[in-house]
């Protein structure tokens, strides 16, 4: 047996990937579940009413879709350059660092202006702090993928001793944790009552933008020609290496709204636990859109959906909720096969 | 024993191979034998099929329906070691040698077992020491197969066949990358091997070398074998004309006075990129309305130059005018800015991006002078012209929207070509740009840069083939080394003695004449 390319492959092959990723989660995690103890259709039952069951639910899956958003952008935005930006969990937190070091009353501003300078200073920090990989790369051949994913190590450590030093809440009784933003720092609820925050619109109009960029622009064609073929761009008169550093920019920067957003509009303060991964998860929702921002969108809702739902199932039918990771691992890894297979078909000998 | 006698006895039978590559048709329903001592050759177009015969042959590719006999047994299909063991050897148009180990250990590589505590060197090099003599391959056993020419590594390719008792040589465009002089000395090699005994199938498109080696010739065309002629009963034209489908022509080349300098290279020296060499102290001067002729064997600093004229690469010592202007800043966009149009030697991964679609490559280097404003791109615009280029330059498709790798060679080159004239250069540096392309778009993209240079473009023409540089240029250089030799008129000299410049000689005697 071999493979064999396929010349032009169709709307349905394209899409096939993430709908067979997702069909392939589910059997693993039904075998898993059966093996657990619980039936199958009960436990995608109760993750579903769990995730969307009720507005409590509804509303949760949305908060919790947001941060996942904003990485999935950050990911795919670079992907699509072939810039392999493993570090959006560090980036996050940089965006996490500064709302929290001008959110907490180093600026005494009316609510909208505050936000958007801060909301601004965090894309910067993630925008930088993506910077010092991409230079590497682009001067010294150094593998971003290394140097992202260490980053994410020393950055975390980095908060932690931001926690335990000058960020550290006064008024904390000494738990590692920053002080609560002020009140003209919170991202307002867009509906009085409803525990669903800007951020989520954020998230949406920066996923209509990255499309526009991605689609409309200059910047849009030069990423996606640098990342499928750098020597043919290179050729061409496109400045690679310049192309590489704004995308670094806006990946950084979109990663770091995701801390802004869940410090600003969840959290309300800092601690080492602001993110459960969602820098890396942001990956694996990146993947399943196909790198297509508007897909991140729904691959976001899903994941978050998964992760919510699981939790409740949990609660309900005493199945473990680390379901919720294997599930998604599992629709990572058939997610990359289901690409190659997309695009060659298996041909007999 | 006459050549029929010889077919009599088929030390090699091919019936009825048939293999497809989902919906190209490689090879449609072909048959043939050869016999011992018998040197046929294989003659089509580039994507005839050739290749693809011969991998099945060499059990890399198993035919879809089909079979190959060897010496009178069936080979197993999709097994090289079978055909290696039945005596078939192969000399890849590529060669397949591990650069870092010397002659002898790349022969004998593959021979002996693994598990051995060490290769029987003595053995082994006595060995190849008998073969050489006997086919007058000469190489040294311990020299470092990195280090050899490009002759030198074919003979090292031969001998390894022949170390592996091959009774039959598969030899795959084997003077693509050799000067006149090394091909005739390989075709003193095959003319020993078949006094010999053995066998051989000689894959080539050029047509002097198949009548000067082969006894019977068979032409393959889109997949199937059209024709097959002795070769004593068939000329040149008759094999063109069956390559092709048709009759050839060439665009005629009228004299013209030369226009002004375009583009001057005074004593530029340059870094070359991995093995290949740099240029050393080149002094280059392309006139408008002239076709300059870059002859020379590939990997001897033609793609330094072409970097260099591209905007690749700057000059490390020397200057490079334009139009008279000494050139400080250089990229690719500058160049373009300059109105050089380039053709690049890949069109695979430099020429294009394969899964753009034909819109996206129409305008990969004009997308942000023409086709944007503010930054916001007008694909309605880009669309048009891609259409416009599809029309004016033949470009058969489906349409805009088609990813560019869905097409053939010839018909992205065509886009490529299109894509430099519409930007109505003055330079046009055109490296390699009917490599591989059939006859038909090769004539195009000829008579296209011939009317390049009546409109007046100084036109630099890049090929290993020495018929295509000398049919078409004003004025020929031969490139050897990363020197340059002094450009000699239209008509001024043999493919002997350009040859001879080549291999680098010429050079010698004018470093000695200075």
């Amino acid at each position: 047996m071999r493979l064999e390319p396929i010349a032009n492959p169709g709307l349905m092959r394209r899409l096939a990937p993430p709908a067979l990723a997702i069909a392939g989660s589910f059997l693993v995690a039904s075998l898993l579940a059966l093996i657990a103890g619980g039936n199958p259709f009960a436990v995608f039952g109760a993750i579903l009413k769990g995730a969307a069951g009720s507005k409590f639910a509804l509303l949760e899956t949305l908060n919790r879709a947001t941060p996942l958003i904003f990485t999935g952008l950050a990911v795919a935005v670079a992907f699509r350059a072939r810039l392999w930006n493993i570090g959006a969990e560090a980036q996050l937190y940089a965006g996490a660092v500064v709302t929290v070091m001008l959110g907490t009353g180093a600026l005494h501003w009316p609510s909208l202006p505050l936000l958007v300078v801060i909301g601004v200073a965090s894309m910067l920090a993630g925008a930088l702090l993506l910077l010092i990989p991409a230079l590497l790369k682009t001067r010294f051949g150094v593998d971003e993928v290394v140097t992202t994913l260490l980053f994410n190590f020393i950055f975390l450590l980095f908060v932690s001793y931001l926690l335990e030093g000058p960020l550290k809440d006064p008024m904390g009784m000494g738990w590692p944790k920053s002080a609560r933003l002020i009140s003209e720092a919170r991202l307002p609820r867009i509906i009085e009552g409803l525990r669903l925050h800007w951020g989520f619109v954020l998230a949406l109009v920066s996923a209509l933008v990255l499309w526009v960029i991605n689609t409309r622009t200059t910047l849009g064609f030069e990423m996606r020609a640098v990342g499928q073929n750098a020597e043919a761009a290179r050729f061409a008169g496109i400045p690679v290496t310049r192309v590489i550093l704004k995308t670094a920019l806006l990946s950084g920067g979109l990663a770091a709204l995701a801390g802004f957003s869940e410090v600003a509009g969840l959290k309300g303060s800092l601690t080492l636990d602001l993110s459960p991964g969602y820098g890396y998860t942001g990956i694996v929702v990146a993947m399943l859109a196909l790198l297509h921002p508007l897909g991140v969108v729904v691959a976001a809702l899903f994941v978050a959906a998964i992760f919510v739902g699981a939790d409740a199932m949990s609660r309900a039918l005493g199945v473990p909720s680390y379901l919720a990771d294997i599930m998604l691992a599992s629709a990572l890894l058939m997610m990359v096969l289901a690409i190659l297979l997309s695009k060659f078909r298996v041909v007999r000998d | 024993m006459t050549a029929s006698d010889q077919a009599q006895q088929p030390v090699l039978r091919l019936s009825n191979i048939t293999k497809r590559f989902g919906a190209l048709c490689a090879n449609d329903d072909v048959s043939f034998s050869l016999g011992r001592g018998e040197v046929i050759a294989l003659l089509g177009e580039n994507g005839a099929g050739k290749t693809t015969l011969m991998n099945i042959l060499f059990g890399q590719y198993s035919a879809d329906a089909g079979e190959v006999e060897v010496f009178g047994q069936r080979l197993a299909p999709g097994n090289p070691r079978a055909a290696l063991d039945a005596g078939v050897g192969m000399v890849h148009q590529h060669f397949t040698l591990a650069g870092n180990l010397t002659v002898w250990e790349n022969i004998v590589l593959g021979t002996q077992a693994l598990t051995a505590p060490r290769l029987r060197a003595r053995a082994a090099k006595a060995r190849i020491a008998d073969l050489s003599k006997r086919f007058h391959l000469a190489v040294d056993p311990d020299a470092k197969v990195g280090q050899l020419s490009v002759g030198e590594r074919q003979r090292v390719e031969i001998l390894k066949a022949l170390y592996r008792d091959a009774r039959i040589l598969i030899l795959d465009e084997p003077t693509a990358v050799l000067t006149p002089q090394e091909s005739d000395a390989l075709f003193a090699t095959l003319r020993e091997a078949i006094g010999l005994g053995l066998s051989v199938v000689f894959i080539s498109h050029k047509l002097h070398e198949v009548m000067a080696i082969s006894h019977r010739v068979l032409v393959l065309r889109h997949g199937r074998l059209v024709a097959e002629r002795a070769t004593a009963d068939t000329s040149h034209e008759e094999l063109a004309a069956l390559m092709v489908g048709g009759a050839v022509s060439s665009p005629k080349i009228a004299p013209m006075p030369p226009g002004p300098a375009l583009m001057r290279l005074s004593r530029v020296s340059s870094k070359g990129e991995g093995h290949a060499p740099g240029l050393q102290s080149v002094t280059l001067t392309l006139h408008g309305g002239q076709i300059t002729g870059l002859a020379g064997v590939s990997g001897n600093g033609q793609g330094a130059l072409s970097d260099l004229i591209s905007g690749l690469a700057m000059p490390s010592s020397g200057q490079l005018e334009i139009a008279g202007e000494a050139i400080t800043d250089w990229s690719p966009r500058r160049a373009l800015a300059r109105r050089i149009g380039r053709i690049p030697e890949d069109r695979h991964h430099t020429g294009t991006i394969a899964d753009f679609d034909l819109t996206e490559n129409a305008v990969l280097e004009t997308y942000a002078s023409d086709f944007a404003r503010h930054g916001w791109l007008d694909w309605a615009a880009a669309r048009a012209h891609a259409e416009a280029l599809i029309q004016t330059y033949d470009v058969r498709c489906p349409g805009p929207d088609t990813a560019i790798r869905l097409l053939s060679g010839g018909n992205m080159q065509k886009l490529i070509l299109g894509r430099v004239l519409e930007t109505r250069p003055r330079i046009i540096l055109a490296n390699q740009p009917v490599r591989g392309l059939d006859i038909g778009a090769l004539n195009y993209v000829h008579t296209r840069l011939a009317e390049a240079r009546e409109q007046g473009a100084a036109v630099l023409l890049i090929s290993e083939d020495l018929d295509e540089i000398m049919t078409l240029s004003d004025v020929i250089h031969v490139i050897s080394q990363g020197r340059l030799s002094p450009a000699f008129a239209r008509g001024t000299m043999a493919p002997e003695a350009l040859g001879r410049w080549m291999a680098g000689d010429g050079f010698a005697e004018v470093a000695h004449a200075s």
